[in-house]
């Protein structure tokens, strides 16, 4: 059994994620990553997949940085506020560079995610038929039921290098606890080769909460203690989501020079 | 008669559609008002179920997204987001869906992925999120929509999520689809509903004060009027006070 490395966020990236990968940083809408996410703008990655159900800020800057090569996603805006600027400047007029995009739905995001954890070459589901992602997506397939004759449709797993969540606890031995809506986080661990999680504490003990998503200390690579790591997402039990963050965002991505004095004044400096 | 902004208009006239006990699937987007000013109002036991895992969530206030935290602590279940699409979407144990659109055709197919080409696009839009499926599963759709000729269009840029298709009997059915899809379109003009014959969307209620003329123009299909056109009431007092106190 190995132990999940208690490190630093700097040094956990730098180790773990590297220029080329296939990355995942997950938390549906809660405990979003995006302190990990801006110290991977900071040490400067390149052609990174980022793969995320439901890209939003973090993913923005990321792909305004220039370190994303692809997305792979379902659903790609500011929630209750409207578009990510900089996803769609990178797809309308190739900016910063050409980002080719591979879409699907929520529930075929969440199978490829749970294909992953289970090691599967693909996942089983209903769902896509009659609509024209298939034409585009070419990771939609159709597969037929070998005991009833039934066509459904396959997708298949993400592939990870790297998954990186964001919990409210770990220990010292490194077991990861999370609460609240924990989305895909268990799934994106399970299914990675490498995984980092950022935390609010490091603690004696876990004390069970309700809802409790707890990660053996042996599936996770590495840990780094990150208070406030999820802001402007939340961390129930520790604050809330800074909704006028998210609206403030919007002016800030529409345009490219106010996003670049914006990159250098808060991530780079 | 109280002042209102046409948003709260449209939202408190989707609200009332949404029958109390059901279990009701909230998209992302205006859905989202309606369906909580809902169970504020005539709905108290309306279930609502959120994609980001929380089932039966009661929020006091409206919440910004569509994962708010206040909708997992109200919430009778919290779920991870595969058992909810596999377990509770997927099988077919939601009653509605309540969806937003960017676009909607006569037969109600919804497009929420581009505005123009796929490869060049005019407008990128957000994507599918969870709509392909809760339009596939739910036992019928509801759609909220501000109507206009940029979102009523003849036909869909891209097909995010199925409606009744190209309107052929049993369209449906043939896919495999098990929810009988798209029903209603609530409007800033007024209420679409789905014509059983045709499988296309006609005009079934106006809003006070609104004309047959003013839906036309705000449709890039030639629109068909039902028989009986209703005159659907303006907001309450009592709705606007509601909706108002949610916003805080």
């Amino acid at each position: 059994m190995s132990r999940a490395q208690i490190t630093t966020l700097t040094d956990a990236v730098a180790e773990l994620v590297h220029d080329g990968d296939t990355i995942a940083l997950e938390g549906f809408t809660h405990l979003i990553p995006v302190a990990a996410g801006q110290e991977i703008i900071r040490q400067g990655r390149r052609d990174l997949t980022l793969v995320r159900m439901t890209p939003d800020i973090v993913y923005d800057q990321l792909i305004g940085a220039g370190c994303a090569r692809k997305l792979i996603f379902s659903w790609g805006g500011n929630p209750g506020v409207g578009s990510l600027h900089r996803l769609r400047d990178a797809v309308e007029k190739g900016w910063p560079h050409p980002l080719e995009i591979e879409e699907h739905s929520h529930a075929g995001m969440a199978n490829r995610y749970a294909a992953s954890a289970a090691g599967l070459p693909f996942a089983v589901m209903r769902g896509y038929t009659g609509t024209d992602l298939p034409k585009h997506t070419k990771t939609i397939a159709q597969v037929t039921c070998p005991f009833t004759g039934e066509v459904l449709t396959a997708v298949p797993n993400l592939g990870l290098d790297v998954a990186i969540v964001h919990a409210q606890r770990a220990d010292r031995q490194g077991n990861v606890q999370m609460w609240g809506l924990t989305g895909v986080q268990k799934e994106a661990v399970l299914g990675a080769k490498r995984s980092l999680v950022t935390v609010e504490e490091i603690v004696d003990e876990l004390e069970p909460m309700p809802n409790q998503v707890v990660l053996p200390t042996w599936v996770v690579t590495a840990i780094a203690e990150v208070p406030g790591g999820a802001r402007p997402s939340y961390a129930q039990g520790y604050y809330d989501r800074d909704n006028a963050a998210y609206r403030a965002w919007d002016p800030i991505a529409r345009d490219r020079d106010s996003f670049t004095e914006w990159l250098e004044r808060e991530v780079l400096a | 008669m109280t002042d209102f902004a046409p948003d709260e208009l449209l939202t408190i006239a989707a609200a009332r559609v949404l029958t109390d006990g059901t279990t009701t699937f909230v998209g992302i987007g205006p859905p989202g008002a309606a369906a909580n000013l809902a169970q504020h109002t005539h709905a108290p036991n309306l279930v609502l179920v959120y994609e980001s895992g929380a089932i039966g969530a009661k929020p006091p206030h409206l919440p910004l997204s569509i994962g708010d935290g206040i909708l997992g602590e109200t919430a009778d279940a919290v779920v991870t987001v595969p058992e909810m699409f596999n377990y509770w979407v997927q099988p077919g144990r939601i009653d509605v869906g309540f969806l937003g659109a960017a676009q909607i055709d006569r037969f109600g197919n919804i497009n929420t992925t581009v505005v123009g080409d796929y490869a060049q696009p005019k407008v990128r839009l957000p994507g599918a999120g969870g709509a392909p499926e809760i339009a596939a599963n739910c036992g019928e759709v509801i759609v909220i929509l501000r109507q206009s000729k940029r979102a009523f269009v003849e036909q869909v840029d891209f097909v995010t999520s199925v409606g009744h298709g190209d309107g052929s009997p049993g369209y449906r059915e043939k896919l495999g689809l098990r929810g009988r899809g798209p029903v209603k379109i609530i409007t800033d003009l007024g209420m679409l509903e789905v014509d059983p014959e045709t499988r296309e969307f006609v005009m079934t209620g106006l809003h006070e004060g609104v004309t047959r003329e003013q839906a036309i123009e705000a449709t890039g299909w030639d629109l068909r009027f039902a028989d009986e056109v209703a005159t659907l009431p303006l907001p309450t007092a009592q709705e606007l006070e509601t909706l108002r106190a949610l916003k805080v």
